[in-house]
């Protein structure tokens, strides 16, 4: 019974995880993408991995999918867009590297099924007690450098998503020098770009 | 009650990694390409889970947790990041966004 859920849940995921890479409209894919996660949570718990289930739920399948989910509505697909994917996946240049990674996909199999080694999984259940244990045991430093990588994470994401910085004031000061040159009358000596700009556009007015 | 053999756990996190992988190749628009990289990732999650269940110890989890807090700032960075080369790029295409100058 559990074998049969546990195929069940791979057809699943494998199909969903198919669907993410051939879907034009990004939202359609971000749905198997959560389809895709659920499946493997569930697998997790069929492992006797409840904990890496639960998290999986919440962290995968709700935080940074709904990070995906609010990027996608900020990028604003059109039709047009969504056409224009739809014919680059059909494009040629696409089989080409499928063939090389399905090949690449069937020499794993092939090892990991050669092995006849056939070991079922007993289901031994790690539970989260163990896993808060480890964490704050012998993993304590992972668990540190982790919290420095998320915030990293955080200050390099809020930098970077910063809007461009329109009107600063060397900018202000540039336009502002500008704007006191052209009014100078054009001398043949100090003759550089933006008074030759200015000038011809006098001319050009005149 | 039979329980799961660890190689099938190991084939389904090694198709996973696969498909994640032709999509990153063939895929250009970024935010799919992005896609394709969370499948592979959780393809790597799913083989440490399926060695720490064989193992029964703790450590494959405690590295699946690494793994996930990676892809989490993983994903933020590279989302902020998305939204910068929409302003030049409204399509996202990773043929138009790699002939960029500065």
């Amino acid at each position: 019974m559990i074998q049969i859920l546990f195929y069940l849940t791979a057809t699943i995921a494998i199909f969903s995880s198919v669907m993410v890479i051939t879907r034009a409209n990004a939202i359609h894919a971000m749905l198997y993408l959560i389809t895709m996660l659920l499946a493997l949570a569930f697998a997790f718990y069929l492992l006797g991995a409840p904990f890496a289930a639960a998290l999986e739920v919440i962290v995968y399948a709700g935080a940074i999918m709904v990070l995906f989910v609010f990027a996608v509505m900020m990028f604003n697909f059109t039709k047009e867009d969504i056409e224009h994917e739809q014919q680059s996946i059909h494009a040629a240049s696409w089989f080409g590297p499928a063939i090389l990674a399905s090949i690449i996909l069937f020499e794993l199999v092939y090892v990991i099924s050669s092995s006849q080694t056939n070991i079922a999984l007993t289901r031994h259940l790690i539970d989260a007690k163990m896993v808060g244990i480890a964490l704050f045991g012998p993993y304590v430093l992972a668990v540190e450098i982790a919290s420095f990588v998320l915030l990293a994470g955080l200050v390099g994401a809020y930098h970077l998503a910063k809007p461009v910085q329109v009107n600063t004031v060397t900018n202000m000061e540039e336009n502002a020098i500008k704007k006191e040159q052209s009014s100078q009358p054009p001398t043949a000596i100090h003759a550089d770009n933006n008074q030759q700009k200015s000038a011809t556009k006098k001319f050009a007015n005149n | 009650m039979m329980p799961i053999p660890i190689e099938q756990g190991l084939l389904l996190s090694v198709v996973l990694f696969s498909v994640g992988l032709i999509g990153i190749i063939a895929r250009r628009n970024v935010l799919f390409m992005l896609m394709a990289l969370e499948i592979m990732l959780n393809g790597a999650a799913l083989a440490f889970i399926v060695a720490g269940s064989y193992w029964q110890s703790v450590d494959g989890q405690v590295m699946f947790i690494m793994i996930i807090t990676l892809a989490a700032a993983e994903v933020g960075i590279a989302l902020a990041l998305l939204i910068q080369l929409h302003k030049r790029s409204t399509r996202l295409d990773i043929d138009e966004l790699a002939q960029m100058k500065g």
